[in-house]
């Protein structure tokens, strides 16, 4: 076991983690911790654009996107935060653009903006220009921009990392903390895969940015490590997690491989066509058609499908028509996704329309941040010293469905305020006792996984959650579907204990990292799923038929999941709510 | 070894797509048993637009877990599974099964010229070593402008090919020169640097021509054109190592 000491870790080195890094290393002696080398981190598979009021192409301002971020969250998006996303964007984007990004531009070298789903013009009045962005490769250029300017500061990276505890100065699993007791970090507790060997981590500040949790559905658009880590993480030290009911389902996945076809495309003119080729959107969404955000066109798909429209041989998914754009301006705008549609479905988006089915793509929810990215472990009170920003995190500013272009937006935003936070706090924190135990429960769990001499195969069990989750809480979700799916993860659960890996070895072993992510996702299922029961409403990228209406009156509140030991050695999860924060906008019908 | 993973299901169902049966032959090594490298066979069952890195999937989660490999994103925009398949570079989940004529084996191998570690993973530290070398990153003299700093599409479009890399290290270990001299920058630490080279905003061009001036520089180049075939997301690699070469001579960029 080796021991390291800075001031402030992120774990995580997608951008919300390096962004963080680029603030925090000037100020504070900063290590960022990573399970891929940082451009393998799935921020580069972001593909649109970062919306930012910059009115370079036509008139905006941040307001409107305050606004169309409150709206498209349908009203569970803490309004301050949105706001403070909404002005830093500019900045945001500025920022990169300094740090060398290759914006596409306007004919007068201005950075170039092009429309986005949900992203409009005073109020709602029509498609808006404000995404920024550089082809359909926005992602790939900020991830590779902020990992030059981390090579240009010389940030010191453990790569291929894995972080498996965070210490806190309190068990807060037990239940209620002392009244005036302050709870804080004391570091956290890493994997060395390429050795096997355990390095424990003190710090004064951690700020955890590690993604998503897309994993926990069979059909998406994330990367395979995307298992939710750092949220799972939290929950099992007592850290709630803010509105895990609400995932997106993104409607331009590739039919069948769920590979993200960006929404750019439709902001670029294309136009979602069922089996009898009618733009069935303008039955949806009248006014901005194509372009209403994600969850509404996800549903309009799914019930077209439902009803019969869809196309190809099974009738299981609906077309993307391109084939009215130029070839030169779909080469210059959207040269990624034309392609991924050639290799990957043997289509030519010039002469063919894609085949599109809605694919499992974002999490609203997450560990429940501070607009400061301080973390917090009830309604009111936070870990000191504990920061958590981008996916990871629920500020909320994405409320119960996120805006296209908000992601990137979020992890510069977050991501810098998180770095500043991180070190800040540092500057003047004391150190915490790390116990000299501290690694023990790491250790013991990965050598039970490693040492089960025989048992079930982690990737059986990994892919009956993924099923079970795909049937019963995607797009559309009733009582019955969810109480199936809580069933079957608590059998999954079982059968998880007795499962083993069949690599032995140290070395490497990805069989084994595998194993200790399907633990997370098993966590992560399972509060996904209690949340969505207990909400009976719909709203957002929550769609209950049982309870197809939005209910202000009970549910405009966010969702606090605790894991609270049980009986049998299995925590259960508890639900409490907490209020959503309003302050220019009241609640109105969602119509576009 | 010879595992079979699945029986051949025929599917009848309208529009399905076929299903068959492919053998991968694997390059095997794992220093901590002591064993020297060796080749591994297996078969198992693909469907029509499964890649290579399906079928190793089906490997590792159906056969035998110890079989270890880097993947993330599955569709070529992260850069991990870059390998040798039927000798050539590629990443195995840009490349599909039926485009390598799945009578035969398909032989994977991990991209050459970097220490293996196991498997199909190599050490990659010296790869990011040589990309930290150039400088791959904007350099600038004076104030920044309060806002953005202009650049016309003409400007933009100088050096766009080069910013698709991914670093998956393709086109490096691609290279003969790079195989037989550890030391070269290699394509790819090259290519990160005439994406800043000729970048109209940057001023730090001559900072890394003399870089690349350097003995293991970019002279070690000998046009084979291996990087370009390699590159998974179509750079023109050795055109842009000309072009570097070209800037060198004449300072114009």
């Amino acid at each position: 076991m080796q021991t390291h000491q800075y001031d402030v870790v992120i774990v995580g080195a997608g951008g919300a983690g390096m962004r963080a890094a680029l603030e925090s290393s000037t100020r504070a002696r900063t290590a960022v911790i990573s399970k891929l080398y940082p451009t393998r981190s799935h921020t580069g598979a972001a593909q649109g654009g970062m919306c930012a009021a910059l009115a370079n192409v036509e008139e905006d301002n941040w307001e409107w996107h305050t606004f169309d971020t409150v709206k498209g969250g349908d009203y569970l998006v803490d309004q301050d935060a949105a706001e403070v996303m909404a002005k830093e964007a500019i900045d945001a984007v500025l920022d990169l653009e300094k740090m060398g990004l290759p914006f596409n531009r306007t004919p007068e070298g201005r950075i170039d903006q092009r429309r986005f789903g949900g992203h409009t013009r005073n109020h709602g009045e029509a498609a808006v220009r404000r995404s920024c962005y550089a082809a359909d490769r926005t992602g790939h250029m900020i991830l590779q921009t902020l990992y030059q300017q981390c090579v240009k500061q010389d940030v010191e990276f453990y790569n291929e990392f894995y972080v498996l505890d965070v210490i806190l100065t309190h068990d807060l699993t037990a239940g209620e903390v002392p009244a005036g007791e302050e709870v804080a970090v004391a570091g956290v507790v890493a994997y060395d895969l390429a050795t096997g060997e355990i390095h424990v981590f003190r710090a004064k500040s951690v700020v955890f940015a590690t993604g998503g949790a897309g994993k926990i559905y069979k059909t998406t658009s994330n990367a395979h490590t995307l298992t939710g880590d750092g949220m799972a993480l939290a929950l099992r030290r007592g850290i709630p997690l803010e509105d895990m009911e609400f995932f997106q389902f993104h409607p331009t996945g590739l039919a069948g491989l769920g590979i993200l076809l960006s929404e750019a495309a439709r902001g670029e003119g294309a136009i979602l066509r069922n089996s009898e080729g009618e733009r069935f959107m303008e039955r949806y969404a009248p006014t901005i058609k194509d372009l209403a955000p994600r969850d509404m066109v996800a549903r309009a798909m799914a019930n077209e499908v439902r009803e019969g429209r869809g196309c190809g041989p099974n009738k299981d998914y609906v077309l993307l028509d391109l084939t009215h754009l130029e070839p030169a301006h779909i080469d210059a705008k959207l040269p990624d996704i034309t392609e991924f549609a050639r290799t990957y479905l043997g289509v030519e988006p010039y002469t063919e329309p894609v085949p599109v089915y809605p694919t499992a793509h974002y999490a609203m929810g997450g560990i429940p941040t501070t607009i400061d990215a301080e973390v917090l472990r009830s309604n009111t009170d936070v870990v000191r010293g504990l920061f958590a920003a981008g996916e990871v995190a629920c500020v909320s500013v994405h409320g119960s469905n996120r805006l296209g272009t908000n992601s990137l937006l979020d992890i510069n935003v977050f991501g810098k305020r998180a770095g500043i936070a991180a070190a800040r706090y540092a500057e003047t924190a004391p150190w915490h006792e790390m116990p000299d135990d501290a690694a023990t429960p790491t250790v013991e769990y990965i050598e039970r996984l490693r040492d089960h001499a025989t048992g079930e195969r982690i990737a059986d069990i990994r892919r009956d959650l993924q099923e079970t989750m795909d049937r019963n809480a995607q797009v559309f979700r009733t009582a019955d579907s969810l109480t199936e799916a809580l069933a079957d993860i608590a059998a999954l659960k079982k059968r998880y204990r007795d499962a083993s890996v069949q690599d032995k070895g140290r070395r490497f072993n990805t069989d084994l990292m595998e194993g200790v992510e399907l633990g997370f996702l098993l966590d992560l299922a399972e509060v996904v799923v209690v949340g969505a029961l207990a909400r009976e409403e719909s709203r957002g990228g929550h769609f209950r038929e049982d309870f197809p209406s939005r209910d202000d009156e009970k549910f405009m509140q966010h969702t606090m999941a605790y894991l609270r030991p049980g009986a049998g050695g299995e925590g259960t999860v508890e639900l409490d709510y907490k209020p959503v924060i309003v302050t220019r906008y009241q609640p109105m019908e969602r119509k576009y | 070894m010879t595992a079979l993973a699945e029986t051949t299901e025929t599917s009848t169902e309208a529009g399905a797509v076929p299903s068959f049966d492919v053998t991968l032959r694997i390059r095997r090594f794992d220093p901590d048993t002591g064993a020297e490298p060796r080749w591994e066979e297996f078969t198992v069952t693909a469907h029509g637009t499964d890649r290579v890195l399906d079928a190793m999937h089906k490997v590792k989660w159906e056969v035998d877990g110890s079989l270890t490999f880097r993947r993330s994103c599955a569709h070529g925009i992260c850069g991990s599974d870059a390998m040798r398949i039927n000798g050539r570079n590629r990443l195995a989940c840009k490349t599909l099964l039926k485009d390598l004529d799945p009578s035969k084996p398909i032989v994977i191998e991990p991209i050459k010229g970097l220490p293996v570690i196991k498997d199909l993973v190599v050490d990659m530290e010296p790869f990011f070593a040589s990309y930290r070398e150039v400088m791959p990153f904007l350099i600038t003299n004076g104030n920044a402008p309060t806002k953005e700093r202009l650049q016309s599409p003409e400007d933009r479009a100088r050096y766009d090919d080069t910013t698709k890399c991914i670093l998956c290290a393709a086109c490096t270990s691609s290279c003969p020169v790079f195989w037989t001299d550890g030391q070269y920058f290699g394509p790819a630490a090259i290519v990160n640097a005439h994406r800043f080279i000729f970048d109209s905003r940057d001023e730090g061009a001559a900072q890394r021509l003399e870089v690349l001036n350097d003995k293991e520089g970019v002279w070690r180049c000998r046009t084979t054109f291996n990087c370009s075939e390699a590159c998974p997301r179509g750079i023109e690699v050795t055109k842009a190592i000309q072009e570097v070469k070209r800037a060198m001579i004449t300072r114009a960029f």
